[in-house]
């Protein structure tokens, strides 16, 4: 199973500790009722459903409780970097960094 | 109008069965060739799983289009066509569903006639269990829906279901004891193999072009914005339509577009144990415990599991997610508590939100879509490729996959299966 190493907790865990929450950055649109049902359908479903480095939640529920971001590579499932929530996507420098 | 080449297949009898067994089956001809693309088709299929081929067959057979090419990234039937757990059935809730997948039991009743190939379609009966009072509520929901639709399906008393499925044990003091069950008869499995061959050999001998190895790297667009054909490993290949059958991969194909899609490409394992004698009647499916199983023609239990919970396209996941489905198969079915796994493996299931397949238009002129069958789409192989190939063909959708389309998700009408998909996602 994964590992993932949580911001917080600062250790690599057991992916049954975790839950995903889907990718991440999208921001929820201020003020829903504004707009049309093109633009709130993009929102609720439309997805990038990326093949390779993608920026995605997860929530350590059987831990610390807390929501946090991951790089990961969804053709290997490898790890690349973790970040805490409310902390900038990672630059594509960094990104590659951590692909070495 | 230019038309695909015909190739003659050699029908399979009785007779030359016989005839090629005496110089020891080493004379067989090649069941579908290896050609080189041409310069244009009418239309570009893109992925040559069971849906795809079974599009061209289609295309080729019923709706009068011959100069058809189906492009395939990997060896064909190799995705979730070669992975999946075989089971067909037509038990979803809504109107809309049971028409299509109906639609499809009845294909599958004369498909290897058809196809003059053995898919060894096998009606042996799908029965979903109950453990729980919600779960009989919504399976005896179900049921109704069915049969006011025409599709027969029936309620059992647990000791009926034992009697259906003697491994099953319906002791009061299991961790997930059996209430009841829902069985379709008319429902079962076939050889997944034997569908992508059937199709490709059927599709084939018609002049459909199978392009293997050859991944699309690009769709190429006029200045009008409608499709004038693809980019691919062996070069551009211009084609009037293309139609998208590319299953978790399907976001990929139609970034190239521009297009972005409700999809989310989640791995689903499965697994075979080691053969054994002829124990396992049916298919029995359950929802509560995720675990799906029934026992293929070469003895081996096949079992399916949970999709694992992150996007992903490795084609693999984890152990825990296959050492909960065997816990729930060792408590339903004690007997098979010493059985060795053999084999296990994953897909790429590409999952909307109402899980709910899309087949019809999309933004782009000339470019289709048949997506979305997340961990089911194997049962409606035939009514995919039949309705696909109509979208295709005329332009436009037919009733049966009309409410399936991109459109539903903006204006509401969606096709809710969670339940009746029967995989915990």
């Amino acid at each position: 199973m994964l590992l993932i190493k949580c911001p917080y907790c600062e250790e690599d865990l057991p992916e049954i500790e975790f839950s995903y929450a889907g990718e991440a950055h999208r921001q929820r649109p201020r003020d829903p009722a504004q707009l049309n049902d093109h633009a709130w359908s993009e929102y609720l479903f439309v997805r990038d459903n990326r093949r390779g480095v993608q920026c995605e939640r997860w929530y350590h529920v059987h831990g610390c409780g807390r929501y946090f971001n991951a790089v990961r590579n969804t053709i290997t499932d490898k790890f690349l970097i973790t970040y805490k929530a409310g902390e900038p996507r990672p630059g594509d420098d960094e990104i590659a960094e951590a692909l070495k | 109008m230019a038309c695909g080449r015909e190739i003659s297949v050699l029908r399979f009898s009785a007779l030359n069965l016989f005839a090629n067994a005496l110089s020891g089956h080493n004379n067989w001809p090649e069941q579908w060739p290896s050609p080189s693309p041409k310069a244009s088709y009418d239309v570009v299929i893109v992925g040559a799983g069971g849906h795809g081929l079974g599009t061209a067959y289609y295309l080729a057979s019923k709706y009068g289009l011959r100069n058809v090419a189906v492009i395939e990234k990997g060896w064909l039937g190799g995705g979730n066509t070669g992975r999946n757990t075989t089971i067909i059935r037509s038990n979803y809730l809504y109107d809309e569903s049971a028409r299509i997948y109906d639609h499809a039991l009845d294909l599958w009743d004369g498909l290897s006639q058809e196809l003059n190939y053995n898919v060894m379609f096998s009606k042996r009966g799908v029965m979903m269990l109950a453990h729980s009072v919600h779960d009989i509520q919504i399976i005896k929901r179900h049921i109704h829906a069915n049969r006011l639709n025409g599709v027969a399906n029936e309620w059992l008393s647990a000791e009926q279901a034992q009697k259906f499925c003697p491994p099953l044990s319906i002791s009061r003091t299991a961790r997930f004891p059996v209430l009841g069950a829902a069985l379709q008869r008319r429902a079962g499995t076939a050889r997944h193999d034997s569908v992508a061959w059937g199709y490709a050999r059927g599709a084939a001998a018609l002049g459909v072009d199978i392009i293997q190895n050859c991944a699309v790297s690009g769709i190429r667009r006029g200045r009008d914005g409608a499709v004038i054909g693809v980019e691919s490993e062996r070069g551009f290949i211009a084609a009037k339509k293309i139609g998208v059958s590319a299953a978790g991969n399907t976001s990929v194909i139609m970034e190239m577009a521009g297009l972005r899609l409700p999809l989310e490409s989640y791995p689903l394992q499965a697994m075979v144990s080691e053969p054994v004698k002829p124990v396992f009647p049916c298919v029995v499916m359950s929802n509560s415990v995720h675990a799906y199983i029934s026992q293929s023609d070469k003895g081996e239990l096949v079992l399916g599991a949970a999709t694992d919970q992150y996007v992903s396209y490795s084609q693999r996941g984890a152990l825990h997610v296959l050492e909960h489905t065997l816990a729930a198969v060792c408590e339903l079915f004690p007997v098979f508590k010493r059985m060795r796994m053999l084999r296990s493996w994953g897909g790429i299931v590409d999952v909307t939100p109402d899980r709910s397949p899309i087949i019809g238009k999309t933004p782009v002129a000339g470019l289709f879509v048949n997506c979305g069958w997340g961990t089911g789409g194997f049962k409606a192989t035939p009514a995919a490729g039949d309705l696909f190939a109509y979208t295709l063909a005329r332009g436009e959708p037919h009733d049966i996959n009309a409410p399936f389309n991109l459109e539903r998700f903006e204006g509401g009408r969606l096709i809710d299966e969670a339940a009746a998909a029967a995989v915990a996602h």
